[in-house]
This record gives C-alpha cells, structure tokens and sequence, in this order.
C-alpha cells in the first residue's frame, strides 16, 4: 500500500517535471534538424521560473474566472496525466478515471481555456476561442472513436488493463489498430497545437489557434499554462505508449529491478515520440484554418472505421 | 400512504389555481401561489423519493369515480412513476422558489398564476395515470395549461406564433397517443393499463403502437423532426416557466415513451431498437447543431434540450436492443444512463433557464449579441450559470458526464448484439453521440462566453445587477445538486434501479458499497469512475500549484490595459460575438445541414459603404417537411372557401348528392 502511494507520488512528480523537458527537446531536435543550434534543454524550465517570478499583469475588465483559469486547467491536466501508466501499470488511483474520463478531464481543461480566451473581450481571444472549439468538435469524437477501437480490442477502458492486454500475445496484428493508430497520432498533432494544424512557435497572430487564447495571460498565469501544454504533450506521447508500445512498462507488484526497467523505457519512448514529432513537423507546413476539419475528419472516419471493423468481426 | 398524499398535492394544486383566478391582481398572490407550489411540491417530492427507495412487492394503486363512468380513474405508483415524479416535483419545487422572486416583476400575473399550479398538477396527473383515459387527460391538460404559459406574453413579437405552433403540434401528438392507446386497448375496450398489460398485441399492431407513440411522446419531447415547436414554444414562456417546460414536460413525455414502449408493449422485436437508435442519433446531433447557430440565449437554451433528448433516446434504444436480445444485464445499464440523463437534463437545464430569466430580468435582454460582461455585475448568477454550462457540456467532474459515460460503456457491449443491423448502427450512433457531446461543449463556451465574459456590447448589460435571493437560492441549490450527482453518482444509480428492474427485469449492481464510493457498472477492470476523488484531487493539486507559486515565486498583480498585441481597441463591437463565435463550426457543419452561405459585399476603393457579410441559413426540415403541409393545408382550405358562399340551390343539390352517396355506400358495404 505504502509503496502503491509511493509509486503514484512518483509517477505524479514525474510527469510535472519531465514534460518542459520533452517540449525542450522537441524545440532542439527541430533547431538542429534546421542546422540551428537552439535554445538548451533546459530553457523550458528557466522560463518557467522567469515567469513564475514576474508580477502578473492584468487586463483591467479581466473576471475572476480569468485568474482561477489557469489553476483549473492545470489541476485537470495533471490529474489525467497522473493516471497514464507511464512506467508501471496498476497505479494506486488508476481506478478513479478510465481513458474516457481522461479525455473529458482534458476536454474540461480546453472548456475553461477557450472561455479564459472570451474573458478580456478582445478579438484575438475570441478568434483564438472559436477555431479551437471548432478543432475540438472533431478531434474529441476521433479521440472517442479510437477509445472505443481499443477498448472493444482489450474489453475495458480501464488504462492499465488496455496496456496489460496490449502486451499479451493475444493481440496481435490487426488492420483495425493499425486505423486506430494513425488516428491517434493525427488526434494528438491537433490536440498539442502542433503542426501543421497550430504552429507553436508563430509569431503572427492570425495564424495561431492556442497562442491567440492565451494572449493576454503573463507572469505565473502563463507559466502554469505552459506547463499545463507541456504535460499535455507528455500526456498524449505516453498514451501512444502505453497503448501502443507497452514494451517494458512493470506490471502492478513489481519489484525495484522492472521499475527501473520501466522508466527507462518510458525515457526512450518520450524520446523516441519527441524525435518522431520533431522530424515530422520540420517536414511539414502548417495549413490553413479550413483544411484542419479535413484533417480532422479524416482521423475521425478512421478512428469510425477501427470501431465498425470490430463491431463486423472482433478478430480484425 | 405516498400516492394519497400525492393526489391531494395535485388537488391542492387545483385549489390554488382556482385561488389565484380570485386573488391574481393583489400584490400578495405572487408569494401565496408560488410558495404554495413550492410547499406541495416539495411535500409531494419527498413521497416520491419515499416510493421510490422503499421495495413494495405491489404497487399502491387507487381508483376515483371520475372520468368514465364505467371505468373510473385508475392511479398508481410504481418505481418508474416514482422516479418521474420525484424528477417532477424537484423541477417544480426549484421552479416555484425562483418564481417567488423572477414572478414579482411579471406584468401580467393573471395570465401566469392561475395556470402555472394547473400546469404542475397536469404533469404529476400524467405520472399517476394508470388508464388510457385518465393518462390522456392528464396529458392533454398539460398541454394546454403549458400553451396558455406561452401565450402569457401573447403580444410579444413572435410569441402568438410560437403558441399557434405549438397547439397544432400538441393537438398532433395528443390524436397519435390517442390512436396508440385505442390501438393497445383492442375492440374489448380494456383501457386500464393493467388489461393493456395483460393483452398481447400482434406484431404489426405492435410496430404501429411503437410509431405513434415516437409521433406522440416524441413530439412533446421534441424528437427531430417533429421538435420545430419546442425551441420557438419554451422560450417565449416567462423563464420559470421555460425551465418547467424545458427541463421537465420534455421528461414527462419521455416517460410515456418508456411506459408504453417498454412496460404496457410487452417484449420488443430487434428492429424497434434501431429506429429509436437512429432517431436518438440525429436529434442528438441536429439539436446542438441548430442551437450553436442560435444567439437569442432562450432559445440556444431550447435547442440544446432537443440535443439532450437525442442522448436520452440513444439510451432507450440501446436497452430495448439489449432487451429485445435477451442481454438484460446490458439492457439495465443502457437504461440507467437513460434515466440518469433524464434527472441530471432537468436540474441542470432548469438552472440553465433560471440564470438566462437572471439575464432577462436583469437587463431586460435575451439576445446575446446585447449583453457580455456580465461576470462583473451578476458574480453569483455567472458562476452557477458557468456550473450549469459545465454539467451539461459533459465535463467531469459534474453530473452530465457521468450519465453520458454510461452511455459510452453501454455502447462498448453492443458488439454482442447478433443482428447485423445493429452492429453497424450501433458504432454510427455512437460517433453521433461522442460529436454530439463535443458539440455540446463548444454551443456552452459560447454562450457563456458570449453573455458572461467579455465586454458590455450595449448600456443595458452594463447596466444589469445581481438577481433577487429567491432566484438565487433556486439556482444555488440546482447546482448543488449537478455536483453532488457529479461526485456521488453511485447514489442516484442505485435509487433508479427498483425503476430499472422493474421494465427489463435486471438493475445495475449496487453501487453504494463499492470502496470510495465509485461506479463499477461491470467489473473494476473494465471500467470504473470516482467522480469524488477527481474532484478532490483537481481541487487539492489547483490549491496545491496556487499556494506555491503565491508562497514561493510571486504574488503581485498588477491591472492594466488589455494587451491585445498592442492595439486594444475601445469600441466593444471589436469582440467576438455569438455569430462570428459559431462561424467556423458554421463552415465545417452548416455548409451542409443548413445549406449556410456566406455573401461578402466589399465595395470598391473610393466608395464609403461599409463592407457587409451577410449570412443565409436554410431551416432545411421546416422547408422541406412542415411548409408544404401548411402550404397544402392553406391552398386546400383556400379552394374550399368557396363552399360558404354557394347559392342556396347549390347547397341543396350538395346534399342531395351526400345523401345519395351515403346510401349507395350503405348499399355496397358487405
């Protein structure tokens, strides 16, 4: 029991303090994919400190609901990323959320910041707000569609036995998780604002969806943002893991041996998605506003057909 | 005991309505008939929820001499009415406590007081019912006591409309329920539904009660396409009386679908489950859709009910796909999350339809392109109205998301199902549900955004200020209850499962003894939520970061002039309003579902007009399916018109002619 709670603490500290850590690493695999020398590993987290000691600045008709904002999407993020197995399955609260209250927690968090975006009553907010919402409305539904897709593959939604069942040999190759893959990752692109659907890195304002948003946050607002869309990447890279690659993730009462196993796994999956998204987005351009629902609605109808194939025959 | 105690709850009721007929011009009615509402309600609530938790092995039941003098009016309480009533009576008692303040500035109370107690003894009459007869009077007196309610305001742009509207189509549903009713009765004429029970019908006679009851009970309820009433009918009643009509009549009719379809029908064929699937479906999706295009807050309120009917519906055709499989396990879970979604849609749109009367009173403004800001002059109406818009988005860790999660996990063993048909409407209907529930989210941010956040768009929302403590208290304690049925969901599953095993003969496994008061509905290694501890750890880790970042980084503030990327402008017509807010799901969606076209008119260089957007959206299922009936029906009785004005010779060969027919037809019938 003890342990139980340890391993949770563990992987709750862990998630918050690895995830500036990705988002850093992507940012350097990209600078040196572009012969840049980029920022250091670091930089996410000194930012984060810089910010988090900096006085907020407020604009003046901003509510109270702009200011409690920011604690409420971090709390909501952290929580769904505390219940990812990340390196042992079996969490002591593992129980408390399955994969579909994950992703509403995470559709909560998103609920709160397109309203953070109509606060201040601004135009940038407000176009920030509705794009968004719009990406929501069909990348939520994908999201679904593929939880439906590996739920009736592992016959439950609870996020450790998916990965339990993902590493036992009765899975096996099959057409409709390969779908449901690939719509995973096209979900996750557009989820984590990255390209090509937001481009993170954008400094003119009509192009961005999630920047414009949080335009008018500063100071430790901004830094709990920032570290609620880091842990949000980490969140979906161990998700693509833990479904999908459960290779060396310690199952429930393992010892200290499988546990180091398992982080160092976990270590080189986030590495091996930070590079894989790097690459990826170094290759592409971002597309306009109203190429994303084709995206999108691409990621759905696969993540539809996943369900329907398993739906027709459960060997497929 | 408790349906004693009910039936003279609506009697009282009665009296007060007669009361208020007398006493309606005095200062002094409006506290009298609501707090005597609010009293019986609140009295009748309480028998409920006694009926429905304590296990009787027969129903109480009780027959009046009234009505049919062969038949009498025949009462009863089973677990289902109790549950309904229970729905009921909190939605009138909360109804009652807010309309003891938002009545007060009523400028017509004749118009509303008398009819408001008639209107909330109607609906617990219909809950009662336990005869054809009895059932439809009730329901028709519901009716009608609601359409008087719509047409209070009756001068108001729109409303006689609105309430024209709405007699046609009551008067529509009510013959489709009499006509399922004659049609379950048989010759013999056994219209106590214990006989209904007892008789079994014939397949085709069955399949043709099932249609007129989705025409009956799914008109009231506001299933597409027969919904076209309900978003121009619920808002134009005063807003207590929106929530009544909105969170609460919708339910009464949903409760006649599940009393017919699933207790007095006898045991399903497979198909009946995919049309109602496949109804659910659509309404899901063409409600939320609809009301994102809405800005008249009211009425988005109206439009997003029929979205929440779809998901209820989606509920009762997946339990009649599992009944009528034989799977009643599966059939008790698709239920539950049917009938939790019918208690969690009546408290939290009630709440809903409170906070937009707040607004209304407020500023004297429903259109939301008026308001904005509000956050800073209404606090307490902003923050359970944002309560209220979380429930129903879906999120957790508030009430709505835990009925559509069972919803999900019902879907999840539907791949059992041995028809093909099903297997491939099934995954269909679920992606309708999860878009749907996306949707959702994205209809609340907006109109919460739209109406709370923001800047004042016009000097009435500036101007607006907190509502009465009545109406507060009203909508406090709705939002109460969305959390509590948020983080304690076990409680209320468990209180439905005497309604639940009653019509498919299988309930959800007790919830209350689960450890920390999670939901298992099947195993906890298949799925399982704790509402309580999400809650918990989101306010225990938000408090945890707020403390120390204050304590160990910065805690100074500092208010300035929006940034804006440096050029804020100062008119508040710059923001985004309702319409631009929805225009990019206008394009993914509307393009297709409204035939939405967009017209920019720029003028040229030198020409000082402004540049104008207009916007085009087609009602496609008024155009296509209502306005060639009314158009026929208007041509029809247009070319009849001549009729009145014959001559005198002409009317007498008219009748000779009928006469002749008659006969002859007198002499041809075998």
């Amino acid at each position: 029991m003890i342990f139980d709670t340890a391993v949770q603490g563990a992987q709750m500290i862990l998630v918050l303090l690895l995830s500036p850590l990705l988002t850093g690493f992507v940012r350097k695999v990209k600078a040196r994919l572009l012969r840049r020398r980029g920022p250091p590993l670091i930089q996410p987290y000194r930012d984060l400190v810089r910010l988090m000691h900096k006085e907020v600045v407020l604009a003046e008709n901003a509510s109270w609901l702009f200011r409690a904002i920011p604690y409420l999407i971090f709390a909501g993020v952290w929580v769904a990323a505390s219940l990812v197995p990340t390196f042992r399955t079996g969490l002591l609260f593992s129980w408390t959320a399955d994969l579909i209250a994950i992703i509403a927690l995470l559709g909560s968090a998103r609920f709160f910041l397109a309203l953070a975006g109509l606060d201040v009553g601004t135009s940038f907010g407000g176009i920030g707000s509705s794009r968004e919402v719009m990406i929501a409305s069909l990348a939520e539904p994908a999201m679904l569609m593929i939880v439906f897709a590996v739920a009736l593959i592992a016959g439950s939604t609870q996020l450790s036995t998916m990965a339990g069942f993902m590493i036992s040999p009765e899975v096996g190759l099959r057409v409709s998780l390969g779908l449901a893959l690939i719509s995973l990752m096209m979900v996750a692109i557009a989820e984590n604002a990255r390209l090509p659907v937001d481009n993170p890195a954008t400094h003119l304002e009509l192009t961005m969806v999630h920047e414009a948003m949080v335009l008018e946050y500063s100071g430790r607002h901004l830094a709990l943002i920032d570290l609620s869309a880091s842990l949000k990447l980490l969140l979906y890279v161990s998700l693509i893991a833990c479904l999908f690659a459960p290779w060396g993730l310690a199952p429930q009462g393992a010892g200290l041996q499988a546990l180091a196993i398992g982080v160092v796994a976990y270590l080189a999956k986030l590495a091996a998605g930070g590079l894989l998204l790097a690459v990826f987005e170094t290759a592409i351009a971002k597309m306009r506003v109203f190429r994303v629902p084709e995206f999108l609605g691409a990621a759905l109808m696969l993540g539809l057909l996943a369900t329907l194939l398993l739906f027709v025959s459960r060997s497929l | 005991m408790a349906l004693a105690i009910i039936l003279s709850g609506v009697a009282v009721l009665l009296g007060v309505a007669a009361l208020a007929i007398m006493i309606g011009r005095s200062r002094g009615a409006v506290p009298i008939v609501y707090g005597a509402c609010l009293t019986v309600s609140l009295i009748s609530f309480a028998g409920a929820l006694f009926e429905l938790t304590y296990v009787r092995a027969v129903p109480l039941t009780v027959t009046l001499p009234l009505g049919l003098p062969w038949l009498g009016a025949h009462f009863r309480i089973d677990a289902l009415a109790a549950f309904f009533l229970a729905v009921v009576d909190l939605g009138a008692a909360a109804a009652s406590l807010f309309a003891l303040g938002y009545g007060r500035h009523e400028k017509a109370p004749l118009r509303v007081l008398p009819f408001y107690p008639a209107f909330l003894a109607g609906m617990n009459l219909v809950v009662l019912a336990d005869d054809a007869f009895t059932f439809l009077s009730a329901w028709e007196f519901m009716s009608l006591t609601s359409w008087a309610l719509v047409m209070a305001h009756h001068r108001e742009h729109d409303n006689a409309y609105a309430g024209y509207v709405y007699l046609v189509m009551a008067s529509f549903g009510t013959l489709a329920l009499l006509l399922a009713f004659g049609m379950l009765a048989g010759p013999e004429g056994g219209y106590a539904f214990d006989a209904i029970r007892a008789g079994h019908p014939s397949a085709a006679v069955a399949a043709l009660v099932l249609v007129l009851v989705l025409v009956g009970a799914g008109s009231k309820a506001g299933v597409v396409p027969l919904h076209v009433w309900l978003p121009l009918a619920h808002p134009a009643a005063p807003s207590h009386v929106s929530a009544l009509m909105s969170g609460v009549m919708t339910k009464v009719a949903v409760y006649g679908f599940v009393r017919i379809v699933f207790d007095l029908l006898g045991p399903p064929d497979w198909w009946w489950s995919m049309v109602v699937l496949a109804i659910g479906g659509i309404t899901a999706v063409m409600g939320v859709l609809y009301a994102l295009m809405q800005h008249d807050l009211k009425r988005l309120l109206a439009y997003h009910t029929v979205e929440n009917i779809g998901i209820i519906f989606i509920g009762l055709g997946l339990s009649l796909a599992f009944k009528a499989h034989g799977m009643a396990f599966a059939a008790a879970l698709a239920l539950t999350a049917a009938l939790l979604h019918v208690f969690n849609h009546s408290v939290f749109k009630s709440l809903l339809f409170f906070g937009g009367g707040a607004v209304l009173t407020a500023t004297g403004e429903r259109d939301m392109e008026h308001l904005g800001g509000l956050i800073h002059r209404m606090p307490q109406t902003a923050f359970v109205f944002l309560v209220g818009c979380v429930a129903i988005s879906a999120l957790p860790p508030l009430n709505g998301f835990v009925s559509e999660w069972l919803t999900f996990q019902a879907i999840l063993l539907s791949p059992q199902l041995p028809s093909w048909g099903l297997k491939l409407l099934v995954p269909a209907v679920g992606a309708l549900l999860a878009l749907s529930a996306a949707l959702a989210a994205a209809c609340f941010v907006k109109a919460f955004g739209v109406t709370f956040l923001g800047r004042p768009r016009t000097l009435a929302a500036e101007r607006g200020h907190e509502t009465d403590r009545f109406s507060l208290a009203a909508m406090f304690s709705l939002a109460t209850l969305c959390l509590v049925a948020g983080i304690l969901p076990g409680l209320f599953i468990d209180a439905l499962a005497p309604a639940v095993k009653g019509l498919v003969g299988e309930s959800m496994p007790f919830q209350a003894g689960v450890e920390w008061l999670s939901i298992v509905p099947i195993a906890e290694s298949r799925s399982s939520y704790n509402g309580l501890l999400v809650f918990l750890f989101m306010i225990i880790s938000g408090m945890l970061a707020a403390s120390a970042i204050h304590r160990l980084a910065s805690d100074k503030l500092r208010r300035a002039p929006a940034w804006d990327c440096g050029y804020p402008d100062a008119s508040p017509a710059t923001q985004y309003t309702a319409d631009s807010f929805a225009q990019p799901i206008r394009r993914v969606f509307g393009t297709v579902v409204f035939r939405a076209r967009e017209v920019g008119e720029m003028p040229p260089p030198g020409d000082v007009r402004p540049a104008r957007l207009t916007v085009e959206l087609h009602d496609l299922i008024w155009e296509t399916l209502y306005a060639p009936i009314a158009g026929g029906i208007a041509s029809a009785s247009e070319r009849l018109n001549r009729l009145q004005f014959l001559t005198i010779r002409q009317y007498l060969s008219l009748v000779f002619a009928a006469v002749i027919l008659l006969l002859l037809v007198l002499a041809i019938w075998p």
